[in-house]
């Protein structure tokens, strides 16, 4: 919708005009800014509300990825033998869950996150982007439980993290910019299309066997990597074992391609669902 | 114009019509329509902006399209409460939907000046499992208002709320009282220039809705402007200085709020044709319930000068009525009784057979007359609606609503060319300064 909030010049009073909005506009990324407020009391909703009736609370947060690195570590790493590049498979594995649990909640959560929100989008006015933002972010707060047992486990074992740790914000950042795209395009589809709820899960699912979380990149063959790390996930597993364990990196290069691809991905999200949000509250 | 709040200038909103069809249906569904404008050119997008001059409603809008808001302009200047009136679907909705930007015009534009607050309904975004201290910061967010500005009207809100014991308690364990309270605290607490109210006032019991309507008021005085949709046209007269009707998406009226509740009055009784000749056919009357027994046959009414010919009567003259029955079957217990209403549909006066000491029973059967008399009938000006009943052992066994319009104008009543301008009636009065 092309709105535009501009101050008059001899008043100071915001004046706003609403008028059907042509072509393709701005993201108002200045407008998002502004409602930064209430973006984190959606945050601190969604988290408060996830604890509040669960009897064991955060420690759910722990026990999802790390009871699946246990069932993955008998599954892969001892029935089926898969090499996990000299590290212990339990952190092989659970250093990618870390990245993979995170992903695939953020995902799913944006990509629902404004059927979830429907009733705030008939009755109220505030930047759209809001709601798919808030579903990527809520989650960092399990992340960082997860990654308090990762810390424990690394002791365990033994590992000292290096000095390569400080890189892993940037990691988590793009898992998270990679989720948010997901779900720019996916959440307006999914209140056009109630097929995308179904097709979220089964997504998830596929796109997790297309990624390094149970097997590492070496197993898929030199001539495949290129493709195979057009995939963004491929490069962010790869980043947060090498943030983590210090394991050698494999190709500094699947990194970049997947970081283009990111933001690729993330502008025409945007975009769309940007031309998208002018019919929300009709189709809601 | 600085003083202009709002513009709105040719708003119109189309929707597609069967959007509702649409609402959870499948992509399948979607593709099979999109494969099928492959084929066919101009398929029914919209026409360009520039076929789409003045839309009216006798130029029907292409198929498939409806518009719910045309070419509607009116400007509201800042510190008005205005009232917006109108039947169902006339669009309301969708112009408060608008302005409060909600979803977009199809055409025109909009201008307002000043931070604009808009309430669709009280509550909004409250979660049931949080509790009233939290829900207050959430609504109050998602109402667009900053953290230090709840932290500072935090306990002002708590206690207009009246829930200070429950601050800590889930909402869901919240009475729909206690929740709708704390749910309308939180709106009144914004500040905006500009409000934008829906109906809000429609919830709570009578003592919080009275308290709402202040605080409403309290908002005018502070020279903020306020749209306010309401089907209740008591408060729009009320609390409203200007008032508009929408009627089939289009404006169809702006003026004074009195004015645009009579006008909406008249619209809704178009087809009624309420009777202003002294003497009203009951036998088929409009405003009788099917359930009835029509015993009613006929109504007269007369003033001081004989038979009323235009319905019109000045403040506290004489009123005379005749009702005509016709009983089939012989009957004792005979009683019957005219109400007053106004236009708003509040009783004003009522007057009934029971509340006459001396009133006698006896047996009678075939046609009858009862006569009643007011001595002085004290309204004061506008039109009233008559309702005419007949109980028969203390049954109301046939009744017409609106089966007159009596219309009350002004005149010296007190003798110095002075009526009152609001109220229900009049009164004889004595004053002195001791």
């Amino acid at each position: 919708m092309a709105r535009s909030i501009e101050v008059h010049p001899d008043t100071d009073i915001p004046v706003l005009r609403i008028e059907p909005s042509r072509g393709w506009i701005s993201l108002r990324l200045r407008d998002l800014w502004t409602y930064r407020e209430l973006l984190y009391f959606l945050v601190w909703r969604d988290v408060k509300v996830r604890y509040k009736q669960t009897l064991i609370g955060a420690a759910w947060a722990v026990l999802q990825p790390l009871l699946t690195m246990i069932m993955f570590t008998v599954i892969f790493g001892h029935l089926s033998k898969i090499p996990s590049e000299g590290l212990p498979y339990p952190l092989f594995s659970y250093s990618a869950l870390l990245a993979w649990t995170y992903f695939s909640a953020a995902m799913n959560r944006s990509g629902n996150s404004l059927l979830g929100d429907a009733h705030l989008i008939e009755r109220i006015y505030f930047p759209r982007l809001i709601i798919p933002l808030c579903g990527v972010v809520a989650p960092l707060v399990d992340f960082f439980f997860g990654l308090l047992a990762l810390v424990g486990m690394m002791f365990w074992y033994g590992i000292m993290p290096t000095w390569s740790i400080l890189t892993l914000p940037l990691f988590l950042l793009l898992a998270l910019l990679t989720a948010l795209a997901v779900g720019l395009w996916l959440s307006p589809l999914n209140v056009r299309y109630r097929d995308i709820g179904y097709a979220i899960p089964f997504l998830v699912q596929i796109w997790m066997y297309a990624s390094p979380v149970v097997y590492p990149v070496t197993l898929v063959p030199e001539r495949w990597r290129l493709l195979y790390s057009l995939n963004p996930m491929v490069g962010i597993i790869e980043g947060f074992r090498w943030a983590l364990l210090g394991k050698e990196i494999t190709a500094i290069g699947m990194i970049g391609v997947s970081t283009i691809t990111v933001l690729m991905l993330l502008w025409g999200g945007a975009t769309f669902f940007k031309r998208m949000e002018r019919t929300f509250a009709d189709v809601v | 114009m600085s003083d202009i709040a709002i513009r709105v200038d040719n708003l119109s909103k189309e929707y597609k019509i069967g959007t509702a069809k649409y609402r959870h249906d499948s992509l399948q569904d979607h593709l099979a329509e999109w494969a099928r404008s492959l084929f066919v050119r101009n398929s029914p997008r919209l026409p360009k902006s520039a076929d789409r001059v003045a839309p009216s409603a006798s130029r029907p809008s292409p198929k498939g399209y409806i518009w719910a808001l045309k070419d509607v302009s009116f400007e509201v200047k800042q510190g008005e409460v205005v009232g917006i009136i109108g039947r169902n679907g006339a669009g309301k909705s969708t112009l408060l939907k608008i302005l409060s930007r909600i979803t977009e015009p199809t055409g025109g534009f909009v201008e307002m000046r000043g931070r604009v607050g808009s309430l669709l309904e009280v509550g909004t975004g409250f979660h049931r499992d949080l509790t009233g201290r939290e829900n207050i910061y959430l609504n109050g967010a998602i109402l667009g208002m900053k953290k230090v500005e709840i932290d500072r009207k935090f306990d002002e809100i708590v206690d207009f709320a009246e829930i200070a014991k429950f601050l800590d308690t889930p909402v869901k364990r919240y009475s729909s009282g206690m929740y709708v309270r704390l749910a309308f605290a939180v709106a009144a607490h914004l500040e905006p220039d500009i409000l934008i109210v829906d109906e809000v006032l429609a919830v709570g019991d009578a003592a919080f809705q009275q308290k709402c309507l202040g605080k409403l008021q309290n908002v005018a005085k502070e020279g903020r402007t306020v749209l306010f949709v309401s089907h209740s046209l008591a408060v729009v007269e009320h609390i409203c200085r200007k008032g508009l009707v929408l009627q089939g998406g289009t404006l169809a009226f702006d003026g004074t709020s009195k004015e645009a509740t009579d006008y909406y009055l008249r619209g809704l009784s178009v087809g009624r044709q309420p009777s202003t000749s002294s003497t009203i056919d009951l036998r088929n009357a409009t405003g009788r319930p099917k359930a009835c027994r029509p015993l009613l046959k006929r109504l007269e009414l007369f003033g001081d000068e004989g038979a009323l010919a235009d319905g019109a009567l000045k403040i506290g003259a004489y009123f005379k009525a005749c009702i005509h029955i016709e009983l089939d079957k012989p009957t004792a217990s005979l009683d019957a009784g005219l109400g007053f209403d106004n236009l708003l549909g509040q009783r004003v006066f009522t007057t009934h057979t029971l509340f006459q000491p001396d009133w006698k029973r006896e047996e009678r059967v075939g046609e009858q007359m009862f006569v009643c008399e007011v001595p002085s009938l004290t309204l004061v000006p506008g039109e009233y609606k008559i309702k005419v009943a007949l109980d028969i052992d203390g049954v109301e066994v046939d009744y017409v609503e609106d089966a007159a319009r009596l219309t009350i104008v002004e005149s010296n009543y007190y003798g110095t060319g002075k009526v009152p301008w609001n109220g229900v009636f009049v009164l004889q009065q004595r004053w002195q300064l001791k």
